[in-house]
């Protein structure tokens, strides 16, 4: 019965161990490479200008209209005046597009547009598409946002 | 003896632990995350609603309690909004397209929760609650009716309650008794006939039946069921109790609803729906004139002068922010429908925008072939479920209906 006994202990303790091996190595593995880019300030596709996109209120809401901030800065800093912004987008993995028609309706100064009529309908990857022309000359840049 | 007992039992622990916790579980984190978030209980309160100064006030929802029933609200005096949207049938007809006056092109749609859409009907040619509620009274096929015989109409049988909601009545005695801009060849004549005053002041009054009406509608709201008991235990941790227990096959159902079958995408939310407009690549209806949905109904919502941008709105133009950002274009929107609401949809049926399917199981057995749209793009894709997982399907959908 002792033996018995002891196996199952032994056993017991070998299990642990395996699980906390797989719970280390699952944790400390890197992030899925193949994610997508979720910043939310980077430069433009040209590197005109670096562009930053967050909720007005701080918070995505999934099924709200919402508007976003469009911050424009130049390369070295200067914020960008009198854009010209069009905004596109859409689910990549659905192929459909927005079910809003996003647009720049107010410009805050300091290089900050509101994006306003921004809606996500559902969970899953959204990318938002801008077109930018200023002074400067145009570019693009793309954000993507995950709910 | 005892240490063999001892030993058997911590076997036993030890398999309960296995099939417990490391086993596969009932609900992933995640899934649990998204039942949780379409429970009941997380539906917000009912916003206000600045375009309809009345939407809250009981007495327009009182009068327009009585609009809703009233078959006086017609041309030939036999149809009222309650004709179609019966009040012990969740609001709707159970018929494949509504028959008003006339025989229409479009499944009634049930009223729990409505004051939440920021579109109406099918295609959402209107944007308010309001503007929605004076459509059919004019469409030929449903009330029939014009807006200068239904201001007449108010001012003899509801005048005094019309005036302690709404303020006076104008001056309607120069007013023909029939007129519309969009009713027969002979109501539009008289219509451009009318002076702009006239038109104003009916106008006006049309409005304030709308919003009368909405403000009642605003009170009808969905109810808890089944699948609402079941999710606020599954989130709570707490034992089901009694019919909040879901069988095997209702499990299934509600895995495969948040996950493979992909159904929460567009039905997502406590109301099961993400107001928009999808191509499902559901089909015609064989004798029914040509449906295109969201892509006609675009020009139709720009066009109405009871929209938000239009005058007949109160409070300021920041509550129209969905018409201004609305998608007015583009290969989506082609045959593209609401996504309606699937509390009470078992008991509802048939289904979709003209009644195409009359029972669930060829609901689920459409989304799972997913044939292409015969315009426009369908945006669904085979799914090819078994027997099994179609009937799980339909079985988790009942316990919204329970």
């Amino acid at each position: 019965m002792a033996s018995i006994w002891r196996y199952i202990l032994a056993g017991l303790g070998l299990a642990a161990l395996l699980l906390g091996i797989v719970a280390a190595v699952y944790l400390t593995l890197p992030p899925s490479a193949s994610g997508p880019d979720l910043s939310r300030s980077k430069k433009t596709a040209n590197g005109l200008f670096v562009a930053s996109f967050e909720p007005e209120h701080g918070v995505v809401r999934q099924g709200e209209l919402q508007s976003w901030l469009l911050t424009l800065k130049t390369a070295a800093g200067a914020p960008v005046e009198g854009a010209a912004i069009t905004v596109s987008g859409g689910m990549p993995q659905h192929d459909h597009g927005l079910p809003t028609s996003p647009q720049a309706t107010d410009y805050l100064g300091e290089g900050r547009y509101r994006i306003d009529g921004v809606k996500f309908t559902m969970s899953g990857w959204w990318q938002l598409h801008f077109s930018i022309s200023a002074a400067a000359g145009s570019d693009s840049v793309v954000f993507n946002i995950v709910l | 003896m005892s240490r063999l007992t001892s030993v058997a039992c911590l076997l036993a622990l030890a398999n309960l632990a296995l099939l417990g916790g490391c086993g596969e579980p009932q609900f992933s984190d995640a899934e649990k995350k998204t039942i949780a978030s379409l429970a009941l209980n997380t539906l917000p309160s009912l916003k206000s609603d600045t375009t309809n100064q009345y939407a809250d006030a009981p007495a327009a929802a009182a009068l327009g309690s009585t609009l809703f029933f009233d078959v006086g609200m017609s041309r030939d005096g036999t149809v009222s909004c309650s004709t179609c949207h019966k009040i012990d049938r969740q609001f709707q007809d159970d018929l494949p397209q509504a028959v008003g006056v006339s025989h229409t092109n479009r499944r009634t749609m049930p009223l729990a929760g409505v004051a939440r859409n920021p579109w109406f009907f099918w295609d959402g040619r209107r944007d308010s609650l309001w503007a929605q509620a004076l459509t059919p009274l004019e469409n030929p096929l449903e009330q029939a009716g014009n807006r200068a015989a239904f201001s007449h109409y108010i001012k003899k049988r509801f005048g005094e309650r019309y005036e302690r909601i709404f303020g006076p009545l104008p001056d309607l005695s120069a007013v023909p008794a029939s007129a519309s801009p969009l009713g027969t060849d002979a109501e539009k004549a008289v219509w451009n006939g009318m002076t702009a005053a006239q038109q104003d002041d009916v106008n006006r009054v049309f409005a304030n039946i709308g919003k009368a009406i909405a403000a009642f509608e605003r009170s009808i709201e969905p109810q808890q069921t089944r699948f609402d008991r079941f999710a606020i235990d599954l989130a709570t941790g707490a034992a089901a109790q009694g019919d909040a227990v879901f069988s095997p096959e209702e499990i299934l159902g509600l895995k495969l609803f948040v996950g493979k079958a992909n159904c929460v995408s567009c039905h997502n939310g406590p109301r099961f729906t993400d107001n928009a407009f999808h191509n499902t690549g559901v089909p015609p209806v064989d004798g029914l004139p040509p449906d295109r949905g969201r892509v006609d109904a675009v020009a139709q919502v720009q066009a109405d002068p009871f929209n938000c941008l239009g005058k007949f709105r109160d409070g300021d133009e920041s509550a129209c922010r969905e018409l201004r950002s609305m998608v007015k274009d583009g290969p989506q929107i082609t045959r593209a429908y609401k996504t309606p609401s699937l509390r009470g949809a078992a008991d509802r049926p048939p289904y979709m925008h003209a009644g195409q399917f009359s029972t669930l199981d060829e609901v689920v057995a459409h989304y799972s072939k997913a044939p292409p749209s015969v315009e426009g793009v369908s945006e669904v894709h085979p799914l090819d479920l078994s027997d099994r997982e179609r009937a799980a399907l339909v079985a988790f959908l009942k316990t919204l209906s329970d």
